[in-house]
């Protein structure tokens, strides 16, 4: 069931958001710049199994301490995140945005954001 | 919980040193400096590596917080606000902090030490003895962490944590960096900055902070790295050695 429920709330989401949306990206992002739509999987895939990526992802970077490879969560936020025309970011849990649009319309609980950052920091911000 | 296959083989160490210069002396060029526990982040993490730090609480001057401001910055703990209308002396107390500027005084002479206390990154961590879920840990590689994605904020390695080292977040965070994830309801504590360790770099903030060179950082089964050439030519100790927990942090001067 939720796969399809999936689909459907990218399709109906894209059409309700048509000024901000390009299909279910989110206009402004790098992901919606990429002509033809090219995710890290194949969208169908990424539809059906982004969580399952994203948990195998964080056990290795945890205990493995794997970092930077193309299923990770900053990945992920670093290619769908908006961005203003100042230039500013979009949290990506943000009504609307990518993870909200679709996880608000199926009503499944988006978690990662309660400890994870909604926007990139840039790499030198640590320094 | 134990890793009783990672004791140290004193023969194994030794080849280990020798593999380690032979490398050395092959690859550097002039003006050419290279890491030689330059880690690729692709691949997973290893025994190979034991991850350890000698303070010297000589050079540690009395009033500087140094290493303190620049583990908060670098981890994000500046970030953390007191919640509207909490107690600020409650506050303080339960803060999350990694780093504690902390003095010792010998009672019979009044000399005071001062030395920044943090996880001790023990070999037979007690503080994952006692985690119900597993998620207090020992990687591989040494460094004592909290997978916050399993904790459930039992609290049980804040007791049993003999350093005192580890943190509770009690309220929500609104802002965190993209490197250092942190959510109410977790422990968490210093972990080497093991986002700088995973993408190659070989040093921590406090380290780098630190103006009077007291904080020595590297690997410790590498003869040649900095801590281990440190801990050969000074009287070091650990903290509560009576534990037997064979800390990855050791102190000199006290």
């Amino acid at each position: 069931m939720l796969p399809v429920g999936l689909v459907l709330a990218i399709a109906s989401g894209g059409r309700a958001l048509a000024d901000s949306k390009v299909g279910a990206l989110v206009s402004g992002s790098k992901a919606a710049g990429i002509q033809p739509p090219q995710c890290v999987e194949p969208t169908p895939y990424m539809r059906r199994h982004h969580m399952e990526l994203i948990l195998h992802q964080r056990d290795m970077t945890v205990h493995e301490g794997i970092r930077g490879n193309k299923h990770s969560l900053a990945g992920c936020i670093d290619c769908h995140v908006a961005r203003g025309d100042d230039g500013k970011a979009v949290p990506v849990n943000a009504e609307g945005q990518f993870c909200d649009s679709c996880h608000d319309y199926v009503g499944v609980s988006l978690p990662c954001f309660q400890c994870h950052a909604t926007v990139p920091t840039p790499a030198s911000a640590h320094k | 919980m134990s890793n009783s296959n990672e004791s140290i083989d004193p023969n194994r160490r030794s080849f280990l040193g020798k593999a380690g210069a032979a490398v050395a002396t092959t690859l550097i060029a002039p003006g050419v400096v290279l890491h030689a526990s330059a880690r690729d982040p692709a691949t997973p993490v290893t025994d190979a590596v034991r991850w350890g730090m000698l303070i010297d609480t000589s050079k540690c001057a009395d009033g500087c917080g140094d290493c303190v401001q620049a583990c908060e910055k670098e981890n994000g703990l500046d970030m953390v606000t007191m919640p509207e209308g909490a107690d600020p002396e409650n506050w303080d107390r339960q803060r999350p902090r990694w780093i504690r500027q902390i003095q010792l005084q010998d009672n019979l002479t009044g000399q005071i030490t001062s030395l920044p206390m943090m996880c001790q990154h023990c070999e037979e961590p007690p503080c994952a003895d006692v985690c119900p879920t597993g998620a207090s840990f020992r990687r591989a590689d040494g460094i004592v962490m909290v997978d916050r994605h399993i904790c459930i904020g039992c609290r049980y390695c804040m007791m049993a944590c003999p350093y005192k080292a580890r943190s509770f977040i009690h309220e929500e965070v609104d802002v965190k960096p993209t490197h250092a994830p942190r959510g109410k309801g977790c422990v968490e504590s210093c972990n080497f900055c093991v986002h700088r360790l995973d993408s190659g770099e070989t040093t921590t903030a406090c380290q780098d902070a630190c103006k009077h060179q007291a904080i020595a950082f590297g690997d410790l089964k590498d003869k040649n790295s900095a801590v281990s050439k440190a801990l050969e030519s000074v009287k070091s100790r650990q903290l509560r050695a009576d534990l037997q927990l064979n800390t990855g942090v050791r102190y000199s001067g006290v």
